[in-house]
């Protein structure tokens, strides 16, 4: 095959390492046994791993962000199957219209979104509340959920939904008997993508909570602001395992 | 009792569609566009009615340093990303298996990371006396400038849009035609031309929209340059988080957070109109 070259090569592997970089760059910080940041030279302790286990602080934002995460996810799950499905039956002229609409929070800058939301929760009184955080990460995670099942249903074919109304079946019927079934990877992978985004989010999550709530994201960022806690490492070191192995999953069973 | 509610007929008939059409995007206008408006209200009326907020912003020498500094980093930032990108896209697509699934797997494990842990990982590497340093120090090139500064701030966030960059390259390589690429080589032409003349112009497309977009989201990123820069490199993204949080200026902050949307539509609309230029060229 045309343009192997050892070079092109070469520089590709190396590009890919500078990917891998800063994650490996992580891991031997994890096991330090001192208190601050550092570099374990010889003696190796497991006490930042502990520390996560504090109910008070990392543990409390691992369940706030699991919290979130599944709520968002589901919620804007459902929002976004039951607007592509409404695409895909009606295909409305303003289709394109109402698309880019929706598309919109991944189009406009962060920080700007999150001023917007800011806006709005404080005008509404759910600032540094779960409800609000919640909100907030619908609107920015939808998007990505109506791409991922837009995309399954223009792979699902229509006359599937023609032929289940031609025999007898009523709109709702066709919808949870047909269309759902047969998305359901797509369903399923829209899901997964959203959780994954909301469990991660923090441009808007700082913005928008902080004292009350507290995130995963948002304790990370307020270590890495104030000290470097080595317990910033292990949750790191656990994170990129845990997505290690899920690719690694996913690519073996292909 | 199941098969018996699925007999019932939709409650709203043929409007129940249009119900779950539209539920959200009147979420969105509610909770996102009106939310937007009134942001911009804020921008005129915060700390006093009038354009006192954006005339601040055009003339103001510290608000003009942040743009020019934002402007280079982010030109600099996608200048590096969209070479790098290429590359990776290149093997990703055209290499062989073995080498295609460990590039996979280089592109989509940081894809997947938090940006915050992308982040922390740079600031291990590069704070003074890191990683980078004591490496640096190995080599004899002691008080190398590591740490907070504007390298730090270019470095995380090449690595954060590398990945990004990767998809819409790749999708529009995946698309070329392999049999293009053998009839050139049957007529003689040398594999490094068939590269140059004929593989790299297929791909511009897919080069366009990754430089749009990574130039987009490096306008609006204010977390890694936080983290890598300290307070000491700020960005118009940065600033709008500053104005807002740190010196309570919503008006001011509000307006810079229009300005940069602004910008944003005005590179989306620009770029669209080269591509539509571009495939008019082509034709």
């Amino acid at each position: 095959m045309f343009g192997r070259s050892r070079l092109g090569g070469f520089f590709a592997g190396l590009a890919g390492l500078f990917l891998l970089l800063p994650l490996v760059a992580v891991i031997p910080f994890s096991f330090t046994p001192k208190r601050f940041l550092s570099m374990p030279d010889g003696e190796y302790s497991l006490r930042h791993y502990l520390a996560i286990f504090d109910p008070d602080t990392w543990l409390a934002s691992i369940g706030t962000s699991t919290l979130v995460a599944i709520l968002s996810s589901v919620i804007a799950t459902a929002l976004a199957a039951a607007f592509s499905i409404g695409i895909w039956l009606r295909r409305p002229a303003s289709g394109r219209f109402l698309i880019g609409l929706v598309l919109l929070p991944i189009i406009v800058p962060p920080v700007t979104s999150a001023v917007a939301l800011y806006f709005l929760l404080a005008q509404i009184g759910l600032l540094d509340t779960i409800p609000g955080l919640v909100l907030s990460h619908v609107v920015m995670i939808v998007p990505f959920s109506v791409i991922a099942i837009l995309g399954a249903l223009s792979r699902l074919d229509r006359n599937l939904e023609l032929a289940a109304r031609n025999l007898g079946a009523s709109q709702l019927q066709s919808i949870f008997r047909v269309i759902l079934p047969n998305i359901r990877f797509g369903l399923f992978a829209a899901w997964f993508v959203s959780l994954v985004m909301s469990w991660e989010e923090s441009s808007v999550t700082l913005f928008v909570s902080g004292v009350n709530v507290i995130t995963l994201p948002k304790r990370i960022w307020d270590n890495l602001r104030l000290d470097l806690d080595p317990a910033v490492a292990a949750i790191s070191v656990i994170m990129i395992v845990a997505t290690t192995l899920v690719i690694l999953l996913r690519k073996s069973e292909t | 009792m199941i098969e018996r509610r699925f007999q019932l007929r939709w409650p709203l008939g043929a409007s129940g569609s249009l119900l779950m059409l539209w539920a959200l995007p009147v979420i969105l206008l509610l909770a996102y566009v009106l939310p937007f408006a009134g942001v911009t209200l804020w921008s005129v009326t915060r700390p006093e009615p009038g354009f006192e907020n954006y005339v601040r912003i055009v003339t103001g020498a510290d608000f003009q340093a942040i743009f020019v500094r934002t402007a280079w980093v982010c030109l600099l930032s996608t200048a590096i990303t969209i070479p790098i990108a290429y590359l990776l896209a290149y093997y990703w697509v055209m290499g062989s298996a073995r080498r295609s699934r460990l590039i996979e797997i280089c592109i989509f494990i940081p894809f997947w990371i938090s940006v915050l842990v992308r982040a922390f990982g740079w600031v291990v590497i590069l704070r003074n006396n890191g990683l980078a340093s004591d490496v640096a120090a190995a080599f004899g090139l002691n008080g190398l400038s590591t740490g907070r500064n504007v390298w730090s701030v270019i470095t995380g966030m090449v690595h954060f849009m590398v990945p990004f960059a990767i998809l819409p390259m790749a999708s529009v390589m995946r698309k070329i035609d392999s049999r293009v690429l053998l009839a050139a080589l049957g007529l003689g032409c040398r594999p490094l031309g068939v590269f140059w003349r004929v593989y790299l112009p297929m791909s511009l497309p897919g080069v366009f929209s990754a430089l749009a977009m990574t130039f987009i989201f490096s306008l609006g990123f204010f977390v890694t340059p936080m983290i890598l820069g300290g307070g000491r490199v700020v960005l118009t993204a940065e600033s709008v988080f500053v104005q807002m949080f740190q010196t309570a200026n919503w008006g001011l902050g509000a307006a810079l957070g229009v300005v940069l949307l602004v910008v944003v539509f005005a590179i989306l609309w620009l770029s669209q109109r080269v591509m539509r230029i571009e495939q008019l060229m082509s034709r």
